[in-house]
């Protein structure tokens, strides 16, 4: 079996100013390609997580590797190469005075001669549909957009791996749909591995795998198929249950013969219509 | 009321200006401070005067725009003029309305030390008109970059002005936003005695600078992730490039220097 | 108390190259105790309307009528205290507003500006802090000390101890996750109900639009779409996903029902109970035939 690109062993950290650690002895693994999606309530320790991912913190004990590479101070360059990182304010992470500039910063900083950083720089803001906003200032932005030009930011380095870190729960539907399809996109045509930090379970239903964190530790870790059979248990670790897998459970209290809980509304709905026509 | 300041707005515009590298404008500013004061007879002001609107009629903006932004400081202008038309106590008296004498040495200086001073002002309003923040930015750190030897952090400064420039805007909406919500729980900014509006300052400015330190510190960790580690290694997305024009503009202003210095009295 | 905006015109920046029209002929009624949603997207105008139910906005034509008050195009006006006093505004991220070094003394801030004494303000204080959900220990901490669900709270709570008698609602709940989310708005419906507190809640959670208004008003590009009943509103879905917003699940549910069956309900269901009562009956009722 090939390597994991993210290999956590036995994680632990403690933010200096708090009394319980904010993650307690994480094992994970995430394979190349893969979606995974991490939810969690506010403070269940899932932002935490990927800022060590990315080297912000490091843990205090357990081991990470990326790619292979044990990540260290003495890597955390080489990793946060591998590594990119949205995050959740759009106006927080926008460097560039223009949204070309924005997305050169990565690639300046990682030293790219000019005329590569030029290409590159066309080619990822052509990825997120972006390019007609070349010269645009951030205040003349939507967050929707905003964020896209984070994510071409980051794309623009090659990375394997991107992690969101919430970095939808500030947009408005459309900007958030925009953002979602985008990494979707992404994703199938580059190959690339996305890591999804968040607290919106319509959005974690489209993820390979989701792993559910609660206060510092992975409560559990399965398929949305899987995960989302927890129901109410869910509902008691501040979190939602998906529309249709609320509709399906009702519908089965009322007599409606289901085979399972439906993910999607269109599996639900042809599922009712090929038990119910032919009669 | 800003809307109407010219000082520090760049007017985008297809011009010889335009199109120069910041660093030559740069130069030819800091050039033209210095020569400014080689100027002491009415030729050598004329000689000046004439560069200096050769100079805006290069730069394509249009003369009213360049008129109605320079009003503001038209009365500095003025201020200097006055000043040493009564200072000054040189040469024949003039004029005499009461207690106040005017003598001719202080019309002389009157004019020319405000002429000076408007073309100074003129000059650097040219380089802002036709150069963006960020070029200006980029031409000051290679011209400055030779003080990195001495351990001046040329990288750092340029950084910090273009990030302050990326968060003018943001910050000013912030502002707007905050001192709204204030409003609604009965701040009132806009009218009342000084003193209650001087204490209505406390709830804008803590709030702002609550927000602001956040920002910065949000900043500086998606900054970091993006691999930014100071100014070594790092290469530059924009490039300057300094053409046959900037040479020629270079070699103009010090051709008129040495007018300058043949002309003096 | 109503409030009721006439033919209401704003326009940003008046006499500058950077004018612009916000909103355009814009009645909206709120009646004493009504419960109204505005929904529309970012830059429809929503937040300008918003501005204009207590007076941090002055139209640049129409009326604003807020109680006994009138607001007109045109006319200065002075004193403008009493109109805030009466209607609070939650802001987006309210949080960003908190500023004094204690809790106690933030939510105090409001009603004495409004000259209500520091007595009464402390013991408002210590009312709504429990109606928000947060315990008295509070009162005397740091606003900065708080995690961001808390700070949100107090802010909430700063405005509901100015005792207004209608309040505004800006996306209250953005950032929030499910579970906070669903107890700010239920407390605000509560609040709503008990002490019938007119209230307007700008928002892009048609869910929420659905579950909580009697009237919603649909904003698109600077002017008032349409007007109803969340049934009404929501028993056209086509013309909402014309304007490119969203519908409530339940009502997407229905609709993909209907189109897979190709049948039509004889209502549009807005909450789960009444959709799958109404599903579970019409396929029994198919299978029994």
């Amino acid at each position: 079996m090939k390597e994991p690109l993210v290999f956590l062993s036995n994680v632990s950290f403690q933010y200096d100013s708090q009394e319980r650690p904010a993650l307690n002895g994480i094992n994970l693994e995430v394979h190349e390609g893969e979606w995974l999606a991490i939810v969690g309530h506010n403070g269940s320790g899932k932002s935490t997580l990927a800022r060590l991912l990315n080297g912000l913190h490091y843990p205090k004990e357990g081991t990470i590797a990326i790619s292979g590479i044990q990540l260290t101070e003495e890597t955390v360059w080489d990793v946060r190469r591998q590594i990119g990182m949205v995050f959740q304010n759009p106006d927080n992470q926008f460097v560039g005075t223009t949204v070309q500039d924005d997305v050169a910063f990565g690639l300046e900083n990682n030293g790219i001669p000019a005329d590569v950083m030029a290409e590159r720089v066309v080619d990822a803001l052509n990825k997120v549909n972006m390019a007609s906003f070349l010269d645009q200032e951030p205040h003349h932005l939507s967050g929707g957009q905003k964020q896209r030009v984070a994510i071409a930011g980051v794309i623009a380095l090659r990375p394997a791996i991107i992690i969101l870190d919430e970095a939808t729960s500030m947009l408005d539907p459309r900007g958030r749909e925009e953002v979602i399809d985008t990494m979707m996109k992404l994703q199938d045509q580059e190959k690339i591995t996305v890591i999804s930090i968040t607290h919106d379970l319509e959005e974690a239903a489209k993820a390979d795998r989701i792993i559910v964190m609660n206060k510092g530790e992975i409560y559990r870790e399965g398929t949305p198929e899987e995960i989302f059979q927890m129901d109410e248990e869910l509902v008691e670790l501040g979190l939602d249950i998906p529309f249709p897998v609320k509709i399906s459970k009702q519908l089965r209290e009322k007599g409606i013969n289901l085979s399972r809980h439906y993910l999607t509304e269109e599996e639900l709905v042809a599922e009712l219509w090929t038990s119910h026509s032919k009669m | 009321m800003m809307e109407k300041m010219i000082i520090g707005r760049y007017v985008p515009a297809e011009s010889v200006l335009h199109r120069m590298d910041p660093r030559s404008k740069l130069i030819i500013v800091f050039l033209f401070v210095a020569v400014v004061f080689l100027a002491n007879n009415l030729w050598t002001y004329l000689i000046l005067l004439g560069y200096t609107l050769l100079m805006a009629a290069l730069s394509r903006i249009p003369a009213r725009f360049l008129i109605a932004g320079l009003k503001p400081v038209l009365f500095l202008v003025l201020f200097t003029f006055f000043l040493h038309l009564f200072l000054t106590k040189e040469g024949e008296v003039i004029l005499e309305i009461g207690w106040l004498s005017i003598y001719e040495e202080g019309i002389r200086q009157g004019i020319f030390i405000s002429l000076r001073f408007f073309l100074l002002i003129l000059i650097t309003s040219l380089l802002t008109l036709t150069t963006t923040p960020i070029e200006i930015t980029d031409g000051l750190e290679i011209l400055l970059g030779p003080l990195k030897k001495v351990n001046f952090p040329v990288h750092e400064l340029a950084l910090m002005m273009s990030i302050s420039l990326r968060f003018i805007p943001t910050l000013m909406d912030e502002t707007d936003k905050i001192m709204k919500a204030q409003t609604a729980r009965g701040v009132e900014y806009s009218s009342g005695p000084i003193k209650e509006r001087m204490k209505a300052i406390v709830p804008l400015l803590i709030p702002l600078f609550i927000s602001s330190f956040k920002r910065a510190e949000e900043l500086a960790v998606a900054m970091e992730a993006r691999g930014y580690k100071g100014g070594e290694g790092r290469t530059k997305y924009r490039q300057l490039q300094w053409k046959n024009t900037d040479t020629m503009m270079i070699l103009l202003l010090l051709a008129v220097t040495a007018l300058l210095i043949v002309f003096r009295g | 108390m109503d409030i009721s905006l006439q033919n209401v015109e704003y326009r940003y920046s008046v006499g500058t190259p950077f004018e612009h029209l916000a909103i355009a002929d814009v009645s909206i009624d709120i009646p004493s105790g009504s419960y109204l949603a505005i929904i529309g997207h970012t830059g429809s105008g929503k937040s300008t309307v918003l501005q204009h139910l207590n007076a941090l906005l002055k139209p640049t034509k129409g009326t604003v009528l807020i109680g006994s008050r009138e607001i007109k195009a045109g006319r200065k006006e002075k004193n403008l205290k009493g109109v805030r006093k009466k209607v609070g505004i939650v802001f987006q991220f309210p949080e960003h507003q908190l500023f004094e070094e204690t809790v106690e003394k933030d939510i105090c801030f409001g009603p004495m500006n409004f000259g209500v004494s520091e007595e009464e303000a402390k013991r408002r204080a210590r009312a709504a802090i429990f109606q928000v959900g947060l315990s008295e220990e509070i009162l005397e901490k740091s606003p900065f000390d708080l995690s961001g669900g808390q700070m949100r709270r107090v802010a909430i709570a700063g405005v509901l101890a100015m005792d207004p008698e209608c309040i505004v609602l800006d996306e209250p709940t953005a950032g929030l996750d499910p579970r906070g989310r669903k107890e700010i708005m239920d407390l605000f419906y509560r609040l709503h109900q008990e002490r019938g507190l007119s209230t307007v809640l700008v928002t892009h959670s048609m869910e929420d639009a659905a579950r909580y208004a009697d009237e919603i008003v649909i904003m698109h590009k600077g002017k008032v779409r349409k007007k109803g009943s969340p049934k009404e509103i929501f028993s056209v879905p086509a013309e909402l996903l014309e304007l490119g917003l969203d519908v409530p699940e339940v009502v997407r549910f229905q609709m993909k029902l209907e189109q897979t069956f190709s049948t039509k309900f004889e209502k549009v269901c807005l909450s789960q109970d009444e959709l799958t009562d109404m599903v579970a009956s019409y396929l029994t009722g198919r299978t029994s035939l």
